[in-house]
């Protein structure tokens, strides 16, 4: 117990000073655009699809949930704003980090965990090249630039999978004008920016998580599929709690 | 005034390499421990600049956790190492000196090309023009004849042309220090021979202080100034090869020399030393 709690204390304390490190290097940063576009193309590209048939799917089952109980209440014009506000504020943001971690964290996990097990970590210092300016600040500098695109490209997904089925079940009936006519009256634009906001600070929290894990490798081959499962698994662990306490904060 | 604001100035990374004398390695009453195991105890060795110096010893002994710490990879638990004077640990004084080590397995970036992992250092540190990159790394190609390698990807490489490119990725820095760990681990007799001529071959072609470490006896005693061997995370000797092919001490004479004896095999005795 004692170790895990060691444990835990020494990955949050070598997380902050990874971070603290990679920010040191932001001055360098036009140095490596190339490689943020890389990493942004990279994370947006593997991300994109799935968050979106995800999205599309969580934004049906909204609409689809709400009309089953508020159809007792005469209250189906208000669907629009449930939807809309669930998506901006809370599923959006949480389905493209969770996404993210899955898909984009897990290989970021294995590609630098291999690197350190293999080496090329300490290749990397022997030449005085910090890996925190070359591998951690692209991918860092990246997920911000691209989490606000994914979580917008999200909510509109998510808000278009609930007008179709508002319009397609027949118990629930409500057209799509009636639908985005709702959210464009009741969703403020602090709705949409809170969202944001969340989706800036999980996706920078997952990619710091990816590749604090992967550094802090030792060992061989069986490591690096250790990491990558301690990778999301604490990633996913993060989002969840810490979009309660944001939520808190924002509200 | 002056003095304090030429602190912060960014240091000239060129003018700072104009110093391309090889050099000095300075191990001061080193000692490494890993929790309760203590591998290196009390290692004092003064390398001169461009000597080939080689580190022996049987597996475990600690000779590979001793060039860690040369490297400046990990910090010893006693003593000091220096590199002209300056400790290898320190990221603000890296840059006053050139050390390259050659892994033992290489160590090359896998998702690069073989041109992309020599041309990584000089871009980076940017000390320059990107004509002069193509040609300082084509120029390490030819040198070690792997030329036609540029645009393979490391997996792409034998165990050999991997070791090959590494070794050229390390000329690429314009080393004062090169070390090697196990150059000729897990290659066959001719390419051993390959790798220890090119080792020597550096040495006189560029003046660099080489330290290698191995237990390849042929290489050590063939190319090396002078021969450490440690024992048990202690040195036991330094001495020149032709010295060391006529000691008497029985723990090195084994070590070069070991016979094979299936009456009175030697792993039992092992056993019963652990028991």
């Amino acid at each position: 117990m004692k170790n895990r709690i060691n444990d835990i204390l020494e990955g949050f304390g070598s997380a902050v000073t990874l971070a603290w490190r990679a920010f040191a290097s932001l001055p360098k940063a036009p140095r490596i655009l190339k490689r943020i576009a890389e990493h942004g193309y990279y994370s947006g590209y593997t991300t994109l699809p799935i968050a979106a048939i995800l999205c599309f799917f969580i934004g049906a089952e909204l609409a689809l949930q709400s009309g089953l109980t508020l159809r007792h209440f005469g209250a189906k014009e208000f669907i629009g704003i449930l939807v809309g506000a669930s998506m901006a504020r809370e599923l959006g943001p949480v389905m493209v980090a969770i996404i993210l971690a899955g898909r984009v964290g897990s290989a970021v996990t294995a590609e630098l965990a291999s690197m350190k097990v293999y080496q090329e970590i300490d290749a990397l210092e022997t030449m005085n090249i910090p890996p925190e300016r070359l591998l951690v600040l692209p991918r860092l500098l990246a997920v911000l630039l691209v989490m606000p695109v994914l979580t917008i490209i999200g909510n509109l997904i998510g808000w278009f999978g609930g007008a179709i089925v508002c319009a397609q079940v027949s118990f629930i009936g409500v057209g799509p004008e009636a639908y985005f006519q709702s959210i464009k009256r009741y969703i403020e634009v602090k709705d949409i920016t809170d969202g944001l906001i969340k989706a800036e600070i999980f996706g920078f929290v997952v990619m710091l998580i990816a590749c604090n894990t992967g550094l802090r490798t030792r060992g061989g081959p069986r490591e690096i599929g250790f990491a990558v499962t301690k990778s999301v698994v604490t990633s996913l662990f993060a989002v969840l709690v810490l979009n309660y306490f944001i939520t808190k904060v924002l509200a | 005034m002056t003095a304090a604001l030429a602190k912060f100035k960014k240091p000239d990374l060129r003018s700072m390499r104009e110093d391309r004398s090889p050099a000095k390695v300075e191990i001061v009453a080193l000692s490494k421990s890993y929790g309760r195991q203590h591998v290196l105890h009390d290692i004092s060795v003064a390398v001169v600049p461009g000597e080939i110096f080689t580190i022996m010893g049987p597996s475990g002994s600690g000779k590979s956790v001793l060039l860690r710490q040369i490297a400046g990879l990990e910090t010893p638990t006693r003593g000091t190492v220096t590199i002209n004077g300056l400790n290898p640990c320190d990221p603000t004084t890296r840059d006053r000196f050139a050390l390259a080590l050659v892994f033992q397995a290489g160590a090359l970036f896998n998702s690069l090309t073989v041109y992309e992992n020599l041309a990584l250092y000089p871009l980076e540190r940017r000390i320059y023009s990107k004509p002069k990159i193509r040609e300082l790394v084509m120029r390490a190609l030819q040198i070690l004849s792997i030329e036609n390698a540029a645009h393979k990807l490391p997996a792409e490489l034998s165990g050999g042309m991997k070791k090959r490119v590494a070794i050229a990725r390390a000329l690429v820095m314009e080393p004062q220090l090169i070390l090697y760990d196990e150059p000729t681990s897990e290659l066959d007799p001719i390419m051993s021979a390959t790798i220890a001529e090119i080792i020597g071959t550096l040495k006189e072609q560029f003046s660099v202080t080489t330290i290698v470490v191995t237990h390849d006896r042929e290489l050590s005693l063939t190319i090396s100034d002078r021969v450490a061997i440690i024992h048990e995370g202690r040195l036991r000797t330094i001495a020149p090869p032709a010295a060391l092919r006529h000691t008497t001490d029985p723990v090195i004479q084994d070590f070069l020399n070991p016979q094979i004896d299936i009456q009175h095999p030697r792993f039992r005795k092992m056993e019963a030393n652990h028991e």
